[in-house]
């Protein structure tokens, strides 16, 4: 029950090509690390792999099927800025229960408090925020989660707690994850594999 | 109407200096300062954040003071007070000594872009319909402004066409470049850089920071501030650690070693054993609220060795090993 993208090559308008001929696979419950240098396309490859764009060649297959194209999304994307994945017009409540409701085991654990939900999203920091995003994409129907540099702009404290609540969804719920980290000890401490993005051009 | 005439110009009160001892006297010298933001939430109800506590620190000549803590914990905030560009709804106390002489709104506006200088975050701090080479030239202020641009950009090694690139046009690394450039050509005597490398590859990290540990190596002040620890620890000299808004702990690049015995914070602690090479365990709980901040110390609610007496008075700074600490536990 993969999630895999096959061959897949991508450029914006006419302009060259980012990512040409990219195979990836993920298997449930299991966490792989994506690195490379900065403008190769690593986040592209995550829009892609969540079926924010379509790829221009290749496909991507969850089951052996095209990503559903209604409905909650299996395979959730987690961005790297949080205030730029937030509407600024909608209380945090709002936000958070958009595709699903958390219980309070998760806010618990990702230590979000009651009080924020009143809260407009610029009234947050940047680390309270991206608790409300992973808590939003932690639904029980989502399969893979693809994190974009998630714990880039954190604290330390932070980052080993967001990732301890996705570690234990990775064991409870057999839930793949993609890391994509220029972190070196942190795509270490987590991953099952790493795969690096190397320049593509087409 | 500026909301920093409250600055207050009280120099009496004797605040043991929070140092590692050295004689040189520091060129930003910033005691008990305090910033509330002002809110009205319904009709003239008012109510007060206070996003910054009685922070003491200091910043020598040739010397990088990295100030490091979590999001959201004020770090740039402090940045914005010391060169005076808070919003008007904020309410500062305390006082910031610049060479010795009180950091008026007046001397703020006269010095900043001169004498200090930002490097700020983001890349979109540039103006996205100017082109570089104006936008640098722009900081120099005066007659060889051209000459001046031509020195950074050769200093920076970027090629002189890039002068007429729009931000748009230019690579992560070279962005990055030109906000060094554009904070430097003035010879600014203090630079204060606001997480100047957030999702860089590492390769850029090391660039930027080498550019920093280079300014400081020519007398200059230079303040990191930081999420990042272990980038901060290649290059600074000295560690504020920074905790809802103030500083808890000051301490020398060595202390964080092993297990983080050296340090002298309870939460300095926890952030380096949280580091993915480190034990990467994490401390449950967030930072206070600025509107409901626990009157005793501050990180009490999620202090693991906190007794009662931590709840009830907040604690006070005081030099321990070379460093400062304000926790009543520390030894």
């Amino acid at each position: 029950m993969p999630l895999e993208a096959r061959g897949i090559g991508f450029r914006y308008e006419s302009g060259q090509w980012v990512l040409r001929g990219v195979d990836i696979k993920l298997e449930p419950g299991e966490i792989v690390g994506l690195t490379g240098p900065s403008g190769l396309g690593k986040t592209t490859l995550a829009r892609i792999l969540a079926g924010y764009e379509r790829p221009l060649e290749g496909n991507v297959e969850l089951d052996g099927n095209p990503l559903p194209a209604t409905g909650y999304n299996p395979v959730q994307l987690v961005f790297q800025h949080p205030e730029k994945a937030v509407n600024p017009r909608w209380r945090m409540c709002d936000i958070l229960t958009e595709g699903w409701e958390p219980n309070d085991d998760l806010l618990t654990s990702l230590s979000i408090e009651k009080g924020w939900f009143s809260r407009w999203p610029n009234e947050l920091s940047g680390g309270e925020l991206q608790r409300f995003c992973l808590a939003r994409a932690l639904g029980p129907q989502t399969r893979y989660l693809i994190a974009d540099e998630i714990t880039a702009m954190l604290d330390a404290i932070t980052q080993a707690q967001i990732w301890h609540v996705v570690l234990d969804l990775v064991h409870k719920r057999n839930l793949g994850v993609l890391v994509i980290s220029h972190d070196g000890p942190l795509l270490k401490r987590l991953c099952n594999r790493v795969t690096e993005l190397k320049s593509e051009m087409g | 109407m500026s909301n920093q005439t409250a600055v207050s110009q009280n120099t009496s009160t004797t605040i043991p200096e929070a140092s590692t001892g050295g004689t040189m006297m520091p060129l930003l010298d910033v005691r008990d300062l305090s910033v509330s933001f002002v809110q009205y939430t319904g009709g003239l109800q008012m109510r007060f954040l206070t996003v910054i506590t009685s922070l003491s620190l200091t910043v020598r000549p040739g010397e990088i003071l990295a100030v490091v803590g979590s999001s959201g914990s004020g770090k740039s905030l402090l940045a914005h007070a010391i060169l005076g560009i808070l919003p008007n709804n904020a309410r500062i106390s305390g006082t910031m000594l610049y060479v010795n002489e009180d950091l008026t709104p007046e001397r703020q506006m006269s010095l900043r872009g001169r004498e200090i200088a930002l490097v700020p975050q983001s890349v979109n701090f540039l103006d996205p319909l100017m082109r570089v080479g104006f936008q640098v030239r722009s900081a120099a202020h005066g007659s060889e402004a051209a000459k001046a641009q031509r020195r950074v950009f050769d200093r920076y090694h970027l090629a002189d066409q890039v002068k007429g690139l729009f931000p748009f046009q230019l690579s992560g690394g070279m962005a990055r470049r030109v906000l060094v450039a554009t904070a430097t050509i003035s010879d600014a005597r203090l630079v204060i850089a606001d997480e100047p490398t957030p999702g860089l590859h590492p390769a850029v990290v090391k660039e930027t920071l080498n550019h920093l540990r280079e300014l400081a190596d020519e007398d200059r002040a230079v303040m990191l501030i930081t999420h990042d620890i272990e980038a901060a620890l290649t290059i600074a000299d000295r560690i504020a650690v920074f905790y809802a808004g103030t500083t808890v702990e000051i301490a020398l690049v060595a202390d964080f070693t092993d297990n983080g015995e050296a340090l002298r914070h309870p939460y300095s602690k926890a952030l380096w054993r949280a580091l993915a090479k480190n034990e990467f365990v994490a401390t449950p709980g967030a930072q206070p609220s600025p509107d409901a901040l626990p009157p005793g110390c501050l990180f009490q609610p999620n202090c693991k060795i906190a007794t009662p007496e931590c709840a009830s008075v907040r604690p006070k700074e005081r030099e321990l090993r070379g460093g400062m600490v304000r926790c009543i536990h520390a030894a």
